[in-house]
């Protein structure tokens, strides 16, 4: 059955979710199984109606929990189609044990997760508790900042997934709301460039193969899972990051736009920078412009590839900084936060002399203010002049009551 | 299988059924296709089991329930002829025996370490209705 073409204006005014919708339509997708949940709804529903208004061939099939619509998505990619569903927060946590299934069965689908606050007390706005809560699952995991990037973000991501040296399924966040329901320009590729780009489905190892049959979904014990988790994690390790760099080196030779693992922000000369995700980086950027007119050389790092980690580019970032902050936007349940530690790691054991805080903020939504910026990088100025830290290594911003620090 | 490393198998935990293509398998008899190794044609259950069956061929009336009912495929049977159980997939379970229709039945359980030659020299008799 053909399919009708739709004619985007060069700039376009979208929001993140829609973004993510008119991605999924012009990658093709073979199958969308999915349910609902606030906020990532308007993904699946926009493509539900661009299927329904004949602007794409696949399949939508509507399932009973996420669990399902996970499940739905394994057997299809298994089957050997180009698949992609999205979620958040309590659907994502239904998922969570099929997002395992499909990193180790190694199949390329692109999950969306619109970041949202997990429950109890429930919550539907923004912060990336989701998102950590499965940063363990074996899947790649990429950040947008803003509707563009979830738009260029998605594309990327069938292109690495989908590689059969890859063969490893991909995550596209974008903040709950901030992004996900705020709408702004984005430029977009025609239908005919996007498609060029992302390319023709190549299956590998599919059940639709009757000339190759093969079994997916094995059990291994002792004798086996060893084996398949260390090659899951040397394939992560070795084979993405270096895909994920010719991927994005492909998409800017297309659009002009420049992603890096690392996206650095006036950090040739920084003394003193912000490590942190999401619609947080453009705060923090222009906060970062800001206290470079007060005399404070401040510099931003925005995480595009939070899974598998770039320790290397993270430790090349930072490595002359005198003072870093580690703002984690999810609850650390008695641990530091996760970029905290992923930071320290990447520089411990080399020669770098920073002073490494950490920053639990933004949960459930809320807002991470300019002026908690400036405030914090007034502190890292002052541990950055003292030559160590004069606070506590971990501490909340923008919560009532008295201050809280650890560590 | 092998114990290989890591790096040495294909990814994602996936198992080929055949070395090379499948061809016209509904027209190949299963010990002639070209299963790999890790088909579970060639993997052997044969430890699963606690009791055999044992096939007594003098009174079998190749009523082909057996093969029917049986749950792993194990009753091998060839021009609507049964002519034995394959004892790498038979796990023991009884269902042959009990559907049998024969008196004395052509099947019948034992341990695992009975003799085959012993027990079909004490099959026992027809079972003489009252009348």
């Amino acid at each position: 059955m053909a399919f009708d073409k739709m004619e985007l204006r060069e700039t376009e005014v979208w929001d993140g979710n829609h973004a993510a919708a008119q991605a999924l339509r012009q990658a093709q997708v073979d199958v969308v199984s999915a349910y609902p949940i606030t906020p990532s709804t308007p993904i699946v529903e926009g493509y539900a109606k661009f299927k329904s208004d004949n602007y794409v061939e696949g399949e939508f099939v509507m399932v009973e929990s996420e669990h399902a619509a996970m499940s739905g998505c394994i057997g299809a990619a298994a089957a050997g189609g180009r698949v992609a569903t999205a979620t958040s927060s309590q659907g994502l946590a239904l998922m969570a044990e099929t997002l395992y299934q499909a990193s180790g069965m190694r199949l390329p689908i692109v999950l969306n997760i619109v970041n949202r606050a997990l429950a109890a007390p429930l919550n539907v706005n923004g912060d990336h508790s989701d998102m950590y809560m499965v940063r363990d699952s074996g899947w790649i995991q990429f950040d947008a900042f803003s509707p563009q990037e979830a738009y260029d973000l998605n594309l990327i991501a069938f292109k690495v997934s989908e590689d059969h040296d890859v063969r490893t399924p991909a995550i596209v966040n974008q903040d709950g709301f901030m992004t996900s329901h705020t709408a702004q320009g984005v430029t977009t590729l025609t239908d005919d460039a996007a498609f060029g780009f992302v390319g023709e489905y190549k299956p590998m190892n599919d059940m639709l193969d009757f000339e190759h049959p093969v079994t997916h979904g094995v059990q291994t014990e002792e004798d086996w899972h060893f084996e398949h988790k260390a090659r899951q994690h040397n394939d992560m390790m070795t084979i993405v990051p270096g895909k994920i760099e010719e991927v994005f080196a492909d998409f800017e030779k297309l659009s002009g736009r420049k992603y890096n693992q690392v996206e650095c922000y006036d950090m040739d000369d920084a003394d003193v920078a912000v490590v942190c995700m999401g619609t947080s980086v453009e705060t923090a950027r222009e906060v970062a412009t800001e206290m470079r007119a007060k005399g404070i050389k401040a510099g931003v790092v925005g995480l595009r590839v939070i899974r598998p980690f770039p320790f290397a580019e993270i430790a090349n970032a930072l490595k002359d900084v005198k003072a870093v902050a580690a703002l984690d936007r999810s609850a650390p349940g008695g641990a530091a936060g996760m970029l905290f530690n992923e930071i320290a790691g990447s520089l411990y054991n080399t020669d770098s002399k920073m002073l490494l805080t950490g920053y639990i903020y933004g949960l459930g939504g809320r807002d991470l203010t300019k002026k908690h910026l400036v405030d914090l990088y007034n502190e890292l100025q002052a541990n950055a002049d003292a030559g160590k830290v004069l606070t506590q290594q971990q501490q909340f911003i923008g919560v009532r009551g008295p201050k809280l620090a650890y560590l | 299988m092998n114990n290989t490393g890591w790096d040495e198998f294909e990814i994602g935990a996936m198992l080929r059924t055949f070395k090379g293509e499948a061809g016209d398998i509904a027209g190949t008899l299963q010990e002639d296709r070209n299963y790999t190794q890790n088909s579970s044609f060639t993997a052997s259950v044969a430890d699963w089991r606690l009791e055999k069956p044992v096939f007594n061929k003098d009174y079998c009336i190749d009523c082909q329930f057996c093969w029917v009912y049986c749950p792993d495929i194990s009753i091998i049977s060839r021009d609507k002829k049964m002519i034995g159980i394959d004892m790498d997939h038979c796990k023991g379970c009884g269902v042959c025996v009990e559907v049998c229709p024969t008196n004395p039945k052509s099947l019948l359980m034992f341990s695992e370490q009975a003799e085959e030659e012993a027990v079909l020299a004490q099959w026992p008799a027809k079972d003489e209705k009252e009348k």
